[in-house]
């Protein structure tokens, strides 16, 4: 029997060399989807295999990474693709924000402000923001070649009609650049304006829909919405219970079955880095233990 | 005649060297007017830069139809050299070609012989990889754009003199455009479609 | 207190260590080997061949094994590996019309050219379980006879030398043909594609898919022409050698749908084809694909499409089994920041629609 072997980052040169073709275009037509021949991934498809296509074809020996899932980098499909690339790639792995080079992630963006030096690369399910309302690729390719975005303004609009608001929480459309209405991934629209005018390149990748797509850093980013009913980022409005902060997403953690609720930070990293700098909140938790990178 | 033997070598790490290459090019192509060094160094034959043969050697395979300047088509080394290290078919029809490669700007032809993409597949445009002398001296341009915090300057002396202005059909064709990669020996600095030019005349 | 969970890790190495506990079963039960698939489960591991898109009867079994029996998840494993294969190259067609064929049936003639020949099949076993099959069952040897030397020509090239069926289209000389595991896919696709698409499809969705139109959803009045099961050589054209080179002899069935006539004012009515072709045996996968390969030539033949199975980017788009399994299953991945959001919102509105009764209740009251 062949006893497989694998190429460092997993995917073969070839593959790269196609991935990384797009990824060129991607940049170079700001919010535009890319079809790519993405590949069948050893996990399996709307598990990240887009995000781990495009982080493989960019990472190198020199890079550090961080994944994260829902914002924490302990959950389990975090762990399982970070211990891929640590695997495969032999790449450094960070749990700190700051101190990584190329971040995955799935439906957050870190709170910490992102610099030049870094890469976003999200895990992307449906690329197509129109695909909701209109189920046929060939449609909605026409529609974004003909800047043809009233249906999505339609819709918005009827949920204004019928809630008295966008009723859009998360994956909330966005127009880049001033052209393409593209989809953020689902990441709660509290994070969309972070990806405006961003320090760091931001790059999409869709496996099983085989797109991949990007916002070069410094490009204009904007909500979806009406002049007389403004986008409005969401947060519950409470401090972290752990760390204080007024200003973070926050995860709703229900504590008993009498109705019991706390409220947490969602970046882990960002949480245990300000408990780490002494601020806490109203429940006085222990500050994390484990040693930075202890996750391989 | 050159045999396959005394043809330049390709990267002596292929895969380590296409990922160092890969994000010098994509950095430029994400931050338009920043030069960019691509370290690793693999033999060129005459006529190719090495940045440009070590892009070649990155993003250059069978699925990618190039086409040739008459500067660079006319070495035989550079054509020899290219189908062997990356297996590129050559095509004499610009239009249909994913990568130009240009070895004598003063010739380059109208930007409307290459693939401009779409509407609805814009991706499927031609990138031109022109080689130029310097990022060093020359004249100053201001460029503003995606990628840009602001105004980015870059000083360049490019042949033809007049790319800057050839590249404003990138703003009638948006999202259909051309996206230029110039290269002065081991330095890159992109140009995609979305980068507005000025230039500041000196 | 409250501290965020940790320990995903060990919890996941845990995990993988049950499930491997959990494949290998009672350890007093003998170990099942990769020749017992293969030669006693040689139906799964076509399927596994077929819709994994690789050509391994052992790679297939082992995956079979590693899956412990699912399927969709042995497939999954083998495109995975398949992946990270180097491509030297397509080989030469296959002419299925040279097979050296173990099972061969037509229902569209009494008698043809070499034959009706049954071979292996469930086809008329009365389906009662048998318990000689539980222990150390040793079937009668089969019968055998001297090996035919007649053509068996294809049905369908029988009825086109006499016209009455479209000619199979062809592909102008040279013409490459594509890859959807090496192109990103775009619609309108055309056959060589599709038929790729179908290939690799599921079973159970195909099937399905064939079965409705059938019954209406796009009924293209089918016969099964032929249904042919054996072995054909696989060539590679060498160029350095600048000849053929022969690579050894896979097991192929192929199934030509013969489908009610079309004609226009500058054609004669014909028949036309609809085509199916999976590794190994398995003639349900073949038949539903020739099934559901004719209901998506409606375009090229000028039909109105309007049932599913003649929708190709309905069907392309759902009919591979690994991309469905891993959506449909990431829906158990963490979705909580999500949800949170969502019920941010919720609460919301239920908060204003409570407000907005309240003071409706108020104005009645006050009126
Ligand atoms: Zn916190």
């Amino acid at each position: 029997m062949n006893a497989p072997a694998y190429n460092f980052a997993y995917l073969d040169e070839q593959t790269k060399r196609m991935i990384r073709r797009a990824i060129l275009k991607a940049i170079a037509i700001p919010g535009y989807q890319v079809p790519f021949a993405s590949r069948e991934m050893p996990m399996p498809y709307g598990w990240g295999t887009g995000g781990v296509q495009v982080t493989a074809a960019i990472l190198g020996p020199q890079d550090v990474l961080k994944v994260i899932d829902q914002g924490s980098d302990d959950t389990t499909n975090a762990i399982s693709i970070r211990k891929f690339f640590a695997k495969t790639a032999g790449v450094a792995t960070t749990t700190a924000t700051a101190e990584a080079t190329v971040i995955q992630t799935r439906h957050r963006i870190p709170e910490r402000a992102l610099n030049e030096n870094q890469v976003l690369v999200y895990q992307v399910p449906i690329p197509e923001p129109l695909r909701f309302l209109e189920p046929r690729e060939t449609e909605t390719r026409r529609m974004h070649a003909l800047a043809e975005y009233g249906l999505m303004h339609v819709k918005l609009y009827e949920d204004i009609a019928r809630f008295g608001h966008i009723a859009t929480a998360y994956a909330y459309p966005v127009r880049v650049n001033a052209r393409y209405v593209m989809d953020p991934s689902p990441t709660p629209k509290f994070d969309n304006p972070k990806m405006d005018n961003c320090p760091a390149l931001q790059l999409f990748g869709a496996g099983r829909e085989k797109r991949i797509y990007a916002i070069p850093p410094y490009t204009q980013v904007v909500s979806l919405d009406f002049e007389d009913h403004p986008f409005e980022p969401y947060r519950f409005n409470a401090p972290c219970a752990l760390c204080g902060a007024e200003n973070s997403y926050l995860d709703e953690i229900v504590t008993d079955d009498k109705g019991g609720r706390m409220f947490v930070c969602s970046d882990t990293d960002y949480c245990e880095g300000r408990q780490a700098a002494g601020h806490y909140g109203s429940l006085s938790a222990a500050p994390y233990r484990e040693k930075a990178g202890s996750h391989g | 005649m050159t045999t396959i033997a005394e043809l330049p070598p390709g990267f002596a790490d292929k895969v380590l060297s296409a990922q160092s290459t890969f994000r010098s090019v994509m950095d430029a192509m994400a931050r338009p007017g920043s030069v960019q060094r691509i370290v690793p160094m693999a033999g060129a034959p005459d006529t190719m830069m090495r940045g440009t043969a070590a892009i070649a050697l990155t993003l250059f395979d069978h699925d990618t139809p190039l086409w040739l300047d008459a500067r660079m088509a006319e070495s035989a080394d550079v054509t020899k050299w290219l189908k062997f290290h990356t297996g590129a078919p050559v095509v004499q029809d610009s239009s249909v070609a994913s990568f130009a490669l240009v070895g004598d700007g003063g010739a380059l032809p109208s930007f409307e012989s290459f693939a401009l993409g779409t509407g609805e597949y814009p991706d499927r445009s031609t990138t031109v990889i022109v080689q130029i002398d310097s990022f060093t001296s020359g004249r100053g341009f201001e460029l503003r754009g995606p990628g840009i915090d602001g105004v980015a300057t870059l000083k360049a002396s490019i042949k033809p003199f007049d790319l800057f202005e050839r590249l404003q059909i990138n703003e009638a064709l948006f999202p259909r455009g051309i996206d230029v990669v110039l290269v002065a020996d081991d330095a890159v600095v992109a140009i995609p479609r979305t980068t507005r030019v000025v230039s500041k005349g000196s | 207190m409250y501290v965020a969970v940790k320990g995903g890790e060990r919890a996941i190495e845990n995990a993988h260590r049950l499930l491997a506990h959990k494949r290998r079963g009672d350890q007093s039960v003998a170990e099942i080997s990769l020749d017992q698939i293969s030669e006693q489960l040689g139906l799964a591991v076509d399927r596994v061949m077929s819709e994994g898109s690789l050509y391994d009867r052992e790679l297939a079994a082992l995956a079979i094994k590693q899956a412990r029996g699912d399927l969709i998840e042995a497939i999954f494993l083998v495109r995975a590996f398949r992946a990270t294969l180097p491509r030297f190259g397509a080989s030469e067609p296959v002419d299925t019309g040279a097979m050296r064929v173990q099972r061969r049936v037509s229902s569209t003639f009494k008698d043809i050219p070499g034959g009706q020949i049954l071979g292996p099949t469930f086809d008329y076993t009365h389906r009662l379980l048998d318990p000689s099959l539980a222990e150390g069952f040793v079937p009668d040897a089969p019968a055998t006879a001297e090996a035919s030397t007649a053509p068996t020509p294809r049905v369908t090239d029988i009825l086109g030398r006499d016209g009455l069926i479209e000619s199979s289209p062809q592909a102008e000389d040279g013409a490459s043909v594509g890859d959807l595991t090496r192109e990103p896919l775009n619609f309108p696709a055309d056959r060589d594609l599709r038929l790729q698409n179908l290939a690799r499809g599921d079973e159970g969705f195909l099937l399905a898919m064939g079965y409705s139109t059938q019954r209406g959803y796009g009924r293209n009045h089918p016969f099964a022409g032929e249904i042919r099961f054996g072995e054909v050589e696989v060539e590679f054209f060498a160029e350095d050698a600048g000849f053929a080179v022969p690579l050894g002899s896979i097991e192929l069935t192929e199934c030509q749908m013969v489908n009610q006539f079309k004609g226009s004012a500058t054609e004669a009515p014909c028949f036309t084809r609809g085509y199916g072709l999976a590794f190994g045996q398995s003639e349900r996968k073949t038949m539903s694909m020739a099934l559901v390969d004719r209901a998506l030539r409606a375009r090229e033949l000028g039909e109105e499409a309007l049932a599913p199975a003649q929708d190709e980017e309905f069907v392309m788009s759902h009919s591979d089994n690994v991309q469905a399994t891993g959506f449909v299953e990431h829906l158990k991945l963490p979705h909580y920041v999500d949800f949170q959001s969502e019920l941010g919102l919720l609460r919301k509105l239920r908060q204003e629609f409570a407000d907005a009764n309240a003071s409706d209740a108020m104005k009645e009251a006050a009126e």
